[in-house]
């Protein structure tokens, strides 16, 4: 193999480019440390004194991730861990910043710390063990159940908990989970093999309606289990965010597989029409007036100021950033609820200003750019569409959560990728990563093993290494 | 596969500029009104985090800002609280503001565009940023001398400078504390401030510039200058019978006063304030005419915006009953105190009104002028030639009739008593304007008295209230 990869003009090789990601990754490593020290210093006017704990820990973790990349993916995506870790290390002090608030602070950083550790693990592993995403097709129907498992888990009694009008929580043994953020993964990966193996019949088969093309009936029994797990995560969970998220995911996902606009256009009109019910029907129907709240709040937010205190809060809080911030550590976050969770990204506008939210939002743009990018140049179907929805999933997510929080939609709850304070989102969204550095690696590494080897390649290559300082060749 | 993810390439695009779109405008368009709303609690905590400029009365500060150790490192402190509490307003956390405190809050705050150059510096310097103060046109002897006079009874006194609108008193009382309301601690000062607008006696209404009430006969000053515009002469003779039989109605309006006979001059009606005279008056003048007139004089608009004052009403489409009681200042014609101080200043100077004014410079944290007030004319109310003839009708009624209690030896005042009933269960209320001196215009006063306990008749406002203008009008002219 290794002679193998030495034949030119056969194969194209990608540059590898693990000394620029390394230098990229020290980068934003820092950004999110200067921002941490910033905050001391604003605050007290000195350094604290866990930096180089802090430095060190931090640093290591970056270091681990970017160590496993070189030695097991090394041809994956330079561009995607940098970005995660900006992104990770400015929640992580911003999370820090929120925590300094209360008296006694409170160790909601640290407890971040930890997940991120934890997300940076589940990276190494699927280093590790996976290496190559193709083995994950074989699951299709595990994963899919699974992954639609997960999503209703919260409605089921004791374990299922409710928390700020939204029942998305699962509690065990203390620990407070949200399983649609892994459910997320788990279905991306499911749509993705499900898609890929039906793909011919359900863009080639059906009828043409009004210049689209429709499935047939029975290929529609998928989708509807989807719709009607949408719904009823809709109606029962009263989370709109997520409900919008997974059929958002499937919507697009039916559409890049079979290349048919139909299933795209029946989709959206399925949801539109299950959601508008849900607006129209929200009055009379109890289970639904969190939905018509919703909407009130996002046109209409100074109509009540007691019930939509958080909202307009954050919408207090960016104007007070403005364009250019209060300044780390000088603003007032404190006073929009959740600011460290659902409302981080208030935080970070009103700290950092518009101008820092932008740049933010510019950074994650650039790790669904690198995701799709690897989506287009992926080799296999699988890969395609996995990486596809990985990246539409992530993107669609940061839209919603702070569209909602800069009132450009209504607000649901949804985490902020990378930032918001919580686990489950925070490892789900490193196994994104992952799963997107496996499927680039994949991608990028030198297809060395479609070549049949030549029988007289040792022969070839021998004679090549000869000539080369002769600077002739055969 | 690679064309449909193009078109998912773009709508995430699509997405993501939505969000930088989004947050321009946010940032362009509704940053301004989301620092200004009253509940922003970020902006309130800065500003009560911050050295709030001055307010100013001649020389002497009436509002000013100490250090504290408590919560914030400011304290907003009323030297004189009750005698300036209606032009200062208060300044609380959460009661908001009112008064100068309200208007010009971004001045005062420091955050005003005029003082953008200065927050630049102080930035850069790292010097404690510091507000704009501001200096009122208030007279202090003025303010003074119609607060003592006023007493105990509520009411209210204006008194403006004829020629260019200056207010230079205002008093309305009862007044309040306005520290209560400052204070620091959240609690006293929210329970001070409830108790304040559950009292019965409402100390927080500025009954100078933001009440209205039926002006009574003061408001005949305004008829009688409809008239005079309309051709009358002081010495044209109107019916003056005892008692007027509403046209179309059944109801008959009496005298007051005696006016002298079945046939009066105009200036003799003004001097003994005869009803039937001036109702009838009204009637041939016509609603028209009373409403233009009295719109000359400002009625039907907001006057001293630095107090956030109303308007004043003179009733739409009345007919002629009505008419013929609005020309006497009762149905539905209603003033504030303010309205009826620039009808006498209006009068006095010659005809042109002056739009009233309260401050009159704001200045930098290093006194250098940011703002100076320029005297505005709001418009020409009736001729000089006319004006000179009430001006002479006006101190008619001070030398000879009902407002000889305005008198001020050596100096010629002109006035004219007001009492206005709206129901009998109630004292009437009591009403002089006056300006003085006639010939050279120094002053002119409104007084409102709100609950004179006295029989009703017209006497009232010549007995408790013109000897609170006298005093106000011997405090500017002396």
């Amino acid at each position: 193999m290794a002679l193998l990869s030495e034949v030119p003009s056969v194969v194209m090789v990608h540059r590898k480019r693990r000394n620029v990601e390394l230098v990229m990754i020290l980068f934003a490593q820092a950004v999110g440390l200067g921002a941490y020290a910033l905050i001391h210093l604003n605050q007290s006017a000195r350094l604290p004194d866990e930096l180089p704990v802090v430095a060190g820990l931090w640093f290591g973790l970056g270091l681990v991730a970017h160590l496993v990349v070189r030695l097991r993916l090394p041809y994956a995506d330079p561009l995607l861990l940098p970005c995660v870790l900006l992104l990770n290390g400015l929640g992580l002090a911003m999370i820090h910043r929120i925590d300094l608030i209360n008296e006694p602070p409170t160790s909601g950083a640290t407890q971040q710390l930890m997940w991120t550790a934890l997300g940076v693990a589940l990276l190494v592993l699927t280093a590790l063990v996976l290496r190559d995403h193709r083995p994950l097709i074989r699951f299709t129907y595990t994963l899919g159940l699974a992954g639609i498992a997960l999503l209703l888990l919260p409605l089921l009694p004791v374990i299922g908990t409710s928390q700020f009008g939204a029942r998305i929580w699962i509690t065990v043994a203390g620990f407070s989970f949200q399983p649609a953020e892994v459910a997320k993964v788990v279905l991306a990966i499911a749509f993705s093999s499900y898609l890929v193996e039906k793909r011919d019949v359900l863009a080639l088969a059906g009828w043409r309606v009004l210049g689209l093309d429709l499935p047939r009936a029975r290929d529609l029994g998928p989708i509807l289990l989807v719709w009607l797990a949408s719904l009823l995560v809709l109606v029962y969970q009263r989370d709109l965010g997520t409900s919008l998220l997974f059929f958002g995911l499937f919507v697009m996902m039916l559409y890049v597989s079979t290349e048919r606009p139909g299933w795209a256009v029946l989709g959206t009109a399925m949801f539109a029409l299950g959601a508008g019910a849900a607006v129209l029907l929200a009055d009379r129907v109890g289970q639904l007036a969190h939905v018509s709240v919703r909407i009130d709040s996002w046109l209409h937010p100074f109509d009540d100021i007691d019930q939509n205190g958080q909202i307009i809060a954050a919408q207090f809080g960016l104007a007070w950033g403005g364009l250019l911030g209060t300044g780390l550590g000088l603003g007032r976050p404190g006073l929009t609820p959740l600011a460290r969770s659902d409302f981080i990204a208030a935080a970070v506008g009103e700290e950092l200003g518009m101008a820092g939210l932008m740049a933010v939002i510019t950074v994650y743009g650039i790790v669904v750019a690198r995701g799709l990018r690897t989506a287009l140049a992926a080799k296999d179907q699988f890969g395609t569409l996995l990486a596809t929805g990985l990246s539409f999933v992530l993107a669609l997510q940061v839209f919603i959560i702070i569209g909602g929080v800069t009132r450009l939609l209504p607000l649901t709850g949804l985490t902020t990728p990378f930032m918001s304070q919580g686990g489950s989102s925070m490892i789900a969204n490193w196994v994104i990563v992952a799963l997107l550095l496996v499927i680039s690696h994949q991608t990028r590494k030198p297809a060395a093993t479609r070549l049949e080897p030549s029988p007289d390649a040792e022969e070839t290559q021998v004679i090549g290494r000869d000539r080369a300082g002769a600077g002739g060749r055969r | 596969m690679n064309r449909p993810i193009r078109r998912v390439a773009v709508v995430c695009m699509l997405l993501f500029a939505l969000l930088l779109g989004n947050g321009t405008y946010l940032i362009v368009v509704r940053q301004d009104a989301l620092n200004a709303h009253p509940n922003n609690r970020r902006v309130r905590d800065a500003e009560f985090a911050q050295d709030r400029g001055g307010i100013l009365v001649a020389n002497t500060l009436i509002a000013e800002t100490v250090e504290s150790d408590g919560d914030f490192r400011y304290q907003r402190v009323y030297p004189d609280p009750e005698a300036y509490a209606h032009v200062t307003g208060w300044y609380s956390y959460d009661r908001a503001r009112s008064g100068l405190e309200e208007t010009y809050n971004t001045e005062l705050a420091g955050t005003d565009d005029s003082l953008f150059v200065r927050r630049l510096v102080d930035l850069v310097t790292g010097r404690t940023p510091q507000g704009a103060s501001i200096t009122t046109t208030i007279n202090p002897e003025a303010q003074r001398a119609a607060a003592e006079a006023l007493g105990d009874r509520k009411g209210a006194v204006v008194a403006l400078d004829p020629r260019t609108g200056a207010v230079l008193a205002l008093v309305s009382h009862p007044s309040y504390d306005p520290n209560a309301i400052a204070s620091h601690d959240i609690g006293e000062a929210d329970q001070a401030y409830t108790q304040l607008a559950e009292d019965e006696d409402r100390p927080l209404a500025n009954r100078a510039a933001r009440e209205i009430y039926p002006p009574g006969s003061t408001f005949k000053l305004v008829t009688a200058a409809a008239a005079l515009e309309a051709g009358w002469e002081p010495d044209t003779e109107t019916d003056s019978p005892d008692r007027l039989q509403l046209p179309g109605t059944e109801t008959y309006l009496p005298n007051q006063t005696d006016c002298g006979g079945d046939e009066v001059t105009l200036d003799q009606a003004l001097q003994v304030s005869c009803n039937t005279a001036f109702a009838n008056l009204g009637v041939e003048l016509g609603a028209d005419a009373l409403r233009e007139q009295a719109e000359a004089f400002g009625f039907e608009t907001r006057h001293l915006a630095d107090l956030n004052g109303v308007a004043s009403r003179f009733p739409e489409n009345p007919d002629d009953a009505q008419t013929a009681l609005s020309a006497i200042g009762q149905f539905e014609v209603a003033a504030s105190p303010l309205q009826m101080a620039m009808v006498a200043a209006g009068i006095a100077n010659d005809g042109v009104v002056m739009e009233p004014y309260l401050v009159d410079q704001v200045r930098a944290p290093n006194l250098s002028v940011l703002r100076q007030t320029r005297p505005q004319e709001l418009g020409r109310a009736m001729s000089a030639e006319n004006a000179a003839k009430l001006q002479q009708m006006m101190v008619d009624v001070v030398e000879e009739g009902t407002g000889a209690n305005a008198r001020l030896d050596g100096v010629e005042v002109g006035g004219k008593t007001g009492t206005a009933q709206t129901d009998l269960e109630r004292n009437p209320y009591a009403w002089f304007v006056s300006a003085a001196p006639m010939d050279d215009p120094q002053v002119a006063v409104a007084v409102f008295i709100e609950d004179a306990d006295i029989a009703r008749n017209d006497i009232a406002g010549g007995r408790l209230a013109a000897p609170i203008a006298r005093a106000v009008t011997q405090a500017v002219v002396e």
